[in-house]
């Protein structure tokens, strides 16, 4: 157990060293990976203060059902007592024809048109506050309803709650996707630093190698510097959006004010920042692996080259 | 133990470096390897180091059959061999002291027993008074010397040189010859390859003559 901790020390000693030895380097390196990361974490980011923006914006989603115009009183009451026991409604408020059309007289230029009229046009209604906000939950209650022999109509809005939840959905796809290729980039930098890295060492590779290293020895300090390096860059990912958070934040709060919405940004979640740095430091620590596993496999294949092994 | 059987080396461009080489060296034996230069002295070397692999035939060392071994094993093997290479293989960006110390960080020595074995190693090759030097700093000799400290500081039971007297006056070489003795004579089984006849003059040693690829003594 000791030489494993004494190797693994020594791995650890020697990549900081890596890292130290070439400060400009290992900084530029950092913000590259910080820089590169910081763009799927934004746009992670405002698509989850979005999704909360799209609840607060939408309120309880609302379902209007206009009853035949035969509809009686004793009906209206069975549909009042079935309405109250439904599971998926959360409340309900009957507007009466005769209410609906004196708000409808209240407005502008409508009022002589309603008086000319013979009789009220409009029906009985209810406003029905559902529980389950989800589209697909909404359709199917709308489909119940308008089964309902006292159903005239029944309204609801989906299109736009529709829209927003392909928007998003689509939104976090794209996050994925470019959280993927800078994912990627973000191996290929390592990979590539990690080289540059053992170009310069080669020769210690070779000899530690010759006198008894093992592929495993050789590989620890690589791939301690990959991983180090890049979970720097990964908090520097988290710092470049947390900074770019508070800039726009007090600005956008007050633009969302004046569409009456309380609008505020938050940043990741504290499991949300752990696999931003466990990704990324994984990423590192892959991008170090492939590397030296390349410089590895070359090492041998030379000494072995022109060997034709048959027995 | 040292057992070759049969072994033939042949590399791909069709050239024949070793045919039918037999021979066992026993524990704590000294044994030179001689030949011309081309006579297939470091390829015999480097098959005992597993640097390279025999065409055909069998390996043995310290009972362990080197065709048998991956490359894990072939990395402990090793550990239990103490090289010293034609080309020196120096890291000039370090002192001596952990040029000679890199072999005990691989065994995971802790640092005061490495640093009292490393002084120990460079004070038998006469190099005390060099351990904060970079080899840049040193002469031919003691470059080679730095070598032989690196190879013994991990009590390997084998010591393999290859031409450690190379480019080295009579003087220098017999003083390296001397180092090797020393340690034959505390039961390390030591071979040495080398193409230059005069260190073999008074050696009371076994020889192993190699020409074109074949043993003839």
């Amino acid at each position: 157990m000791s030489i494993w901790f004494s190797h693994h020390w020594h791995a650890l000693v020697s990549a900081l060293r890596k890292l130290t030895d070439a400060p400009i380097t290992s900084l530029l390196n950092i913000v590259v990976i910080g820089v590169a990361f910081s763009l799927p974490t934004g746009a992670y980011i405002l698509l989850e203060n979005l999704q909360v923006f799209s609840g607060q914006v939408s309120g309880a989603p609302q379902l209007n059902l206009f009853l035949a115009l035969d509809t009686d009183k004793n009906k209206i009451a069975e549909l009042e007592s079935r309405l109250t026991q439904h599971p998926q409604i959360a409340s309900f408020q009957f507007i009466p024809k005769n209410v609906a059309l004196q708000q409808l007289k209240k407005r502008d230029g409508l009022a002589d048109i309603i008086d000319d009229l013979a009789q009220n046009p409009l029906p009985d209604a209810f406003i029905i506050n559902v529980k389950d906000a989800a589209p697909e939950s909404l359709e199917s209650l709308h489909t119940e309803i308008q089964k309902w022999p006292e159903a005239g109509y029944v309204q609801f809005n989906s299109a736009w709650t529709r829209r927003l939840d392909a928007l998003l959905k689509l939104g976090k796809l794209a996050a994925l996707t470019l959280a993927f290729l800078l994912g990627f980039a973000l191996v290929a930098i390592t990979f590539n630093t990690v080289r540059l890295q053992i170009l310069t060492r080669r020769d210690e590779i070779e000899i530690s190698k010759l006198i008894g290293a093992t592929n495993d020895f050789v590989r620890r300090p690589f791939l301690y510097f990959g991983t180090i390096q890049a979970a720097i860059g990964g908090i520097t990912a988290w710092l470049i959006t947390a900074f770019i958070l508070h800039l726009i934040s007090n600005e956008l709060t007050s633009l969302a004010k004046l569409y009456t919405v309380d609008l505020r940004l938050h940043h990741l979640s504290s499991e949300d920042s752990a696999i931003l740095l466990l990704s990324s430091a994984c990423l590192g620590w892959f991008g170090a692996w492939l590397s030296v596993a390349n410089c590895l496999w070359k090492t041998e294949s030379r000494w072995f080259k022109d060997t034709k092994y048959t027995h | 133990m040292i057992s070759f059987s049969g072994v033939y080396k042949r590399y791909l461009s069709g050239f024949e470096a070793l045919k039918n080489i037999n021979f066992t060296i026993e524990p704590a034996e000294m044994v030179f390897i001689t030949g011309h230069s081309g006579a297939g002295k470091s390829t015999l070397l480097k098959l005992i180091a597993a640097i390279e692999r025999p065409t055909t035939g069998s390996i043995v060392i310290n009972g362990q059959n080197l065709a048998a071994l991956n490359s894990n094993e072939i990395s402990f093997l090793r550990r239990n061999l103490g090289l010293v290479f034609q080309d020196q293989k120096i890291l000039f960006d370090r002192t001596v002291f952990d040029n000679v110390l890199l072999p005990l960080q691989i065994n995971g020595f802790d640092f005061k027993t490495a640093t009292e074995r490393v002084y120990a190693a460079l004070d038998k090759v006469g190099l005390l008074k060099n351990a904060k030097s970079r080899p840049i700093t040193l002469s031919g000799s003691e470059r080679q010397r730095l070598c032989v400290a690196r190879a013994v500081v991990g009590r390997p039971s084998i010591l393999i040189a290859d031409e450690p007297t190379a480019n080295l006056d009579t003087d220098y070489a017999n003083d390296i010859i001397n180092i090797f003795k020393s340690l034959h004579q505390v039961g390390i089984t030591v071979l040495i390859a080398t193409h230059n006849t005069g260190l073999l003059g008074n050696a009371q040693q076994r020889i192993l003559a190699l020409s074109h690829g074949e043993l003839t003594l």
